[in-house]
């Protein structure tokens, strides 16, 4: 519909430039530019090189998405931005060009939750939310179960990792296995061929007394490098595709047992899955298939909508727009520990 | 002609406005952690002040530093952001030029801002309008005895006073927007042709990998 908003979104809080533009529910553009290649020599994201990047394909990337959309600057109805959390010198070039930019063109500003933008891009794939959704998000930077009643204004934290994050885990077992950074898509691939069952990893935090909602992935990685380290030291050949199939489905085991446990415990009926992890195919189809005997409806964005991109933040602030939240002001600071529960920054809500 | 000219790259948050003739507004706040926040709200009040809309701008200044990376890329980034939307021109010049340009200096002098991690960012200038040598960055003690020894300016000369005998505690401690400005109308109004907005960093990026990352969603 014509009288949806018309939002561009800019989003730089790790390290790929996404600028996207959506009306409404509707993808109109989705351009990244990433420095991931520049990165990947140090196993990690580095936060100088990534705000360097940052800078360099700002504007652009905002010009190759208005023209991939195939709409005018002044056309747009709102500018949105993430505002956190992130990395603090990457989420202020995002921040410093999307405030001038809009200011320039006159148009209101959404300082918005980076968290809740990989919720609310499933809008982008499957229509409006359903209220209250669940959300699982799981990346090189989180990894956590979010309830959100109302994506615009009510996200509740259910629990997180309380140590690394789940793409982390890949990194880290990628790098024991000699297979590169980032790690997620080299073992994914890799444990097509293996046997998931040939190395029984530990779960994380799944005993009676342990929190029914947080996620440990620390041990499970530690466990990964000992058992490789013992073959290697025994002579033996490692089993590389067995033990990259058994890790994941260690991960993938834990991350879907309690994201379906947290819609029992909430009577939630509909999961979504975001963040870069998500790409992942046999969390997929295991989410799919245990979705499936719950009787919950599974909901996951193509790949490229659940890594770090722009789209996200348009889908979002598209939703602050056609919500009439409140605009942000000129002063909007980048919030590197923004908390989840506050979806948007509004004018006279920070400092 | 109508500049706008913001500089970040030291702690002050500097913009101005000038016509070609003369600055018609200015704003300087020192603040070396919050020029996220301060900068667009300075280029608000200064068009406001000058009774200028923005759609009057004709071309943006924007200093390229030396300077702490943090704070310098935001005025990179808003001086590209607004003149991507306005579709206006946008300049660079470096920062300590702009500072060297206030002191009206008719004689050799030097210009030194804090680098941070014990260095600065230098440069030696023939007068106010000419630099000879620089930018670069290095530590105090290190920097040319010929140079160390002329007339200095800048927030990293009064830092570092043992190895700036010729420090002038009366000449600017940071760039102003203004004094950027007039030198880019100058500039402008001979003919030359001005760079375009690239950040000088003159080190390369801190490789390292932090931890603790992850933890941004709890708490
Ligand atoms: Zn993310």
């Amino acid at each position: 519909m014509a009288d949806e908003p018309l939002v561009l979104g800019i989003e730089t809080s790790c390290d790929e430039t996404g600028v996207g533009v959506v009306r409404g529910h509707t993808l109109l553009a989705d351009a990244v530019a990433s420095s991931v290649d520049d990165h990947a020599r140090y196993g990690g994201v580095v936060p100088e090189i990534a705000s360097r990047a940052h800078l360099e394909e700002m504007v652009p990337t905002i010009e190759r998405a208005l023209a991939e959309a195939g709409v005018a600057a002044a056309d747009l109805d709102a500018i949105a931005v993430t505002a956190g959390p992130g990395l603090a010198g990457a989420l202020l070039v995002g921040v410093s060009a999307a405030k001038a930019y809009a200011y320039a063109l006159g148009k209101p500003l959404y300082g918005v939750n980076h968290l809740a933008s990989h919720i609310c891009v499933d809008q982008l794939e499957h229509g409006p939310l359903p209220e209250p959704t669940m959300a699982l998000l799981v990346s090189g930077g989180h990894s956590s179960l979010l309830l959100a009643p109302d994506i615009t204004a009510d996200v509740r934290p259910l629990g997180a990792t309380i140590d690394d994050a789940a793409g982390e885990a890949f990194d880290k077992v990628a790098r024991v296995l000699g297979l590169g950074f980032p790690g997620g898509p080299a073992i994914d691939r890799l444990a097509r061929e293996g046997d998931p069952e040939a190395v029984r990893f530990p779960r994380g935090l799944t005993g009676p007394r342990d929190a029914p909602f947080d996620f440990s992935f620390s041990g499970l990685k530690t466990a990964v490098a000992r058992w490789v380290e013992t073959q290697r030291a025994a002579g033996v050949a490692v089993p590389v595709a067995d033990v990259a199939a058994s890790f994941q489905e260690a991960v993938t085991d834990v991350l879907t047992r309690k994201a379906i446990r947290a819609c029992r415990a909430e009577g939630v009926e509909h999961l979504m899955i975001g963040g870069g992890v998500a790409a992942n195919s046999r969390l997929r189809a295991m989410a799919e298939e245990r979705c499936a005997a719950a009787g919950i409806t599974l909901r996951v964005p193509r790949p490229k909508l659940c890594t770090d991109n722009g789209a996200m933040v348009a889908a979002l602030g598209a939703e602050m727009v056609a919500r009439n939240r409140q605009p942000s002001a000129w002063d909007l600071p980048a919030d590197s520990s923004l908390p989840v529960t506050r979806p948007h920054v509004p004018a006279g809500h920070h400092h | 002609m109508l500049l706008l000219a913001l500089d970040t790259a030291t702690p002050a948050v500097t913009v101005a406005l000038h016509d070609g003739e003369r600055v018609l507004a200015s704003s300087g706040e020192v603040d070396a952690r919050r020029h996220g926040e301060l900068l667009l709200v300075a280029v608000d009040r200064v068009l406001g002040e000058a009774g200028r809309p923005l759609r009057e701008v004709t071309a943006l200044v924007v200093g390229t530093g030396p300077g702490p990376y943090t704070g310098l890329r935001v005025g990179l980034a808003t001086a590209q952001a607004i003149g991507a939307a306005r579709g206006l021109p946008v300049y660079g010049l470096c920062t300590l030029d702009g500072l060297a340009y206030a002191t009206g200096l008719g004689e050799p002098f030097v210009v030194a801002a804090d680098a941070r991690r014990k260095e600065v960012y230098w440069a030696r200038y023939a007068d106010f309008r000419t630099r000879t040598s620089g930018p670069a960055v290095d530590r105090p003690g290190e920097l040319p005895a010929e140079v160390a020894a002329l007339p200095a300016a800048g927030a990293g000369a009064r830092l570092y006073p043992e190895f700036f005998p010729g420090l002038r505690a009366d000449l600017p401690e940071h760039v102003a927007a203004g004094a950027l400005a007039a030198l880019a109308a100058e500039r402008l109004a001979a003919g030359e042709e001005l760079p375009p907005p690239r950040p000088r960093y003159l080190r390369r990026p801190d490789a390292k990998v932090p931890t603790g990352y992850k933890a941004v969603t709890r708490g």
